[in-house]
């Protein structure tokens, strides 16, 4: 193990680590623990110049004032709206793809394969114009529909590499007794493939729900109105709204945070395995 | 029909599979890729008629003070950006522990990442903030004057680097603690026999080791300091006076916003930066190419 373990070493060494490990993330997190902070503050405080300092209150009612005054709950219901079908999307066409690349020898195979990781790296803004168009001639602009079917093609890139790359370490021999046996290569797919694939398809969907809920780019780019917009443009959109309400912006930007930082507490394995692209082991 | 399927079915079955996943991708990556090409040598308005005008778009981007901007901006993201391998590297050491409550501690380390850039962005636009931020008093009480960071054209891509350093970091770090769970523990203990500690330790025996993951941190790193955009938009909108643009936003902004909607001039900007990104996706494929086709 590296470093060395830190109970192999002399008692003072021991206690300082112990005493380093609560500060540094106290550092770390500050900027995190900043905005809770203001979230729960009195506006009163933020008035008096009290930005800081201990909050005179506890103010939950901040939280109350952001739904009441603001088309937020409209935003996460639409972010919501977005992301579920997205995730179920990528993660279904991947299944497909990667298990017809991971299984299958045909010459193409890794051309098709270094395709999909390739497009999965190129700036989102070569893509812009194109598919701004596109959305607008089919009539899904400024529509949830429209945002998620880009982003169901796009993730299926990154998706499809994770797939095929779960799918080849899994045990051929396996596949191939089905087939020695006579069994149909969609029933392969179904009864063989699919149960073994459920790891990798737990850790790609927490991980596409994470990136395409803090999607920005994309939102703002295909949704305008408050009917389609998900909470990511719609925090921007805000921005006009609340100038200087600090306490407001605090309590929305943490209610925009929470579904995605639940989704890492409750399948953290899932989502660290997804991140290491399935690569590092 | 059926017999013929019976008998070719494995050569057909990959393309079935692969059909649904293909034709999507194709629409929305590969075909917009070339579309946008085509469309740089168009003067267009997104609406009305597009007018071929050749080279001009690219004529005028070379000769364009903002683009250098962007582009000089760009550079200075993508080397500071490679900090955080180090960095995510030095605090997955840090965190490499088993004391109590460790692993909550590693998750709680995680958590910038988790967040959406745009809550990023809005917690430093609040730290820089002038007259009351904690960065602003800091650099006040060490100065004797406070310097808005985001109002400087001097430090303000610094000051929005800054924020993006702090969730890559993050990503840096578990890429690096799940590389430091598959180190070999007979051969640190080897090394450790031999007299190897410390830094000659990391970087003999861990660092090669480490290689896989610091692979994919560095890809990681160079595919997010290009892709820099949320960040910018949500803090500066580019400004002040267009000094933190980077190309994907002054993309964005000649091709979709107030400023125009110069579609043409926009996809020229757009071939720019993915003609610097394939460097490195190339790179990136060439070296994944190379471990498939041994293996």
């Amino acid at each position: 193990m590296f470093p060395r373990p830190i109970a192999q070493t002399s008692r003072a060494t021991q206690v300082m680590y112990q005493v380093a490990l609560p500060i540094a993330l106290f550092l770390w997190l500050l900027p995190l623990i900043g905005i809770a902070v203001t979230s729960l503050r009195p506006p009163a405080d933020l008035a008096q110049g009290n930005y800081f300092g201990m909050p005179s209150a506890i103010a939950f009612s901040n939280y109350a004032d952001v739904f009441r005054n603001s088309d937020l709950a409209r935003y996460i219901l639409n972010s919501f709206a977005l992301t579920i079908p997205v995730v179920i999307g990528a993660v279904g066409l991947s299944c497909l793809t990667g298990y017809a690349l991971g299984i299958y020898k045909f010459r193409s195979n890794l051309l098709i394969f270094f395709l999909f990781v390739a497009g999965n790296f190129v700036p989102f803004q070569i893509l812009m114009v194109p598919v701004r168009d596109l959305t607008y001639n089919i009539g899904l602009i400024d529509t949830t529909t429209g945002l998620a079917l880009f982003h169901v093609a796009f993730q299926t890139g990154f998706c499809t590499l994770f797939m095929r790359n779960f799918i080849k370490a899994l045990p051929f021999e396996l596949i191939e007794a089905a087939r020695v046996e006579g069994v149909s290569e969609v029933q392969i797919f179904w009864h063989i493939v699919l149960p073994l694939m459920r790891p990798a398809i737990a850790a790609l969907s927490v991980l596409i729900f994470t990136f395409i809920w803090n999607d920005y780019f994309w939102a703002t780019v295909l949704t305008t109105s408050r009917e389609a917009q998900p909470i990511t443009a719609g925090l921007n959109s805000l921005k006009g709204q609340w100038v200087a309400s600090w306490h407001l912006f605090s309590a929305g930007s943490i209610i925009a945070a929470l579904p995605p930082v639940a989704i890492f507490f409750l399948m953290q394995r899932h989502f660290i395995a997804g991140l290491t692209l399935g690569a590092v082991k | 029909m059926s017999t013929y399927w019976k008998a070719n079915q494995r050569r057909l079955a990959p393309w079935l599979f692969l059909a649904p996943g293909m034709i999507m991708f194709a629409i929305y990556v590969i075909i917009p890729i070339f579309q946008s090409m085509w469309i740089s040598f168009y003067d267009w308005d997104g609406l009305g008629e597009a007018v071929w005008i050749g080279t001009a778009n690219y004529v005028e981007l070379a000769d364009d003070p903002e683009f250098y901007t962007s582009f000089k901006n760009n550079i200075i993201w993508l080397v500071l950006y490679l900090l955080a391998v180090p960095a995510g590297l030095l605090i997955a050491i840090f965190l490499n522990q088993t004391v109590r409550g460790i692993r909550l501690y590693k998750s709680l380390f995680f958590f910038p990442f988790v967040i959406s850039q745009v809550v990023v962005g809005l917690i430093f636009t609040w730290f820089y903030a002038p007259g009351f931020g904690p960065i602003f008093k800091l650099t006040e009480l060490v100065f004797g004057q406070g310097t808005a960071i985001l109002a400087d054209d001097r430090y303000v891509t610094y000051g929005i680097i800054a924020a993006g350093l702090w969730p890559q970091i993050a990503y840096v770090m578990i890429l690096y603690l799940t590389g430091l769970n598959n180190v070999a523990p007979d051969q640190v203990e080897a090394a450790r026999l031999d007299g190897a500690k410390g830094w000659r330790m990391l970087w003999y025996v861990i660092l090669p080791q480490l290689r896989p993951a610091t692979f994919i941190a560095v890809v990681v790193t160079v595919i997010g300091a290009l892709r820099s955009f949320d960040l910018v938009s949500i803090m500066t909108a580019g400004g002040p006076y267009g000094s933190s643009r980077v190309l994907s936003y002054y993309m964005y902004e000649q091709a979709l916003s107030e400023y125009g909607y110069r579609m043409g001039y926009g996809a020229a900007i757009a071939v720019v930066l993915f003609g610097i990104m394939m460097v490195f996706i190339s790179g990136f494929i060439w070296k994944m190419w190379r471990d498939e086709t041994e293996r």
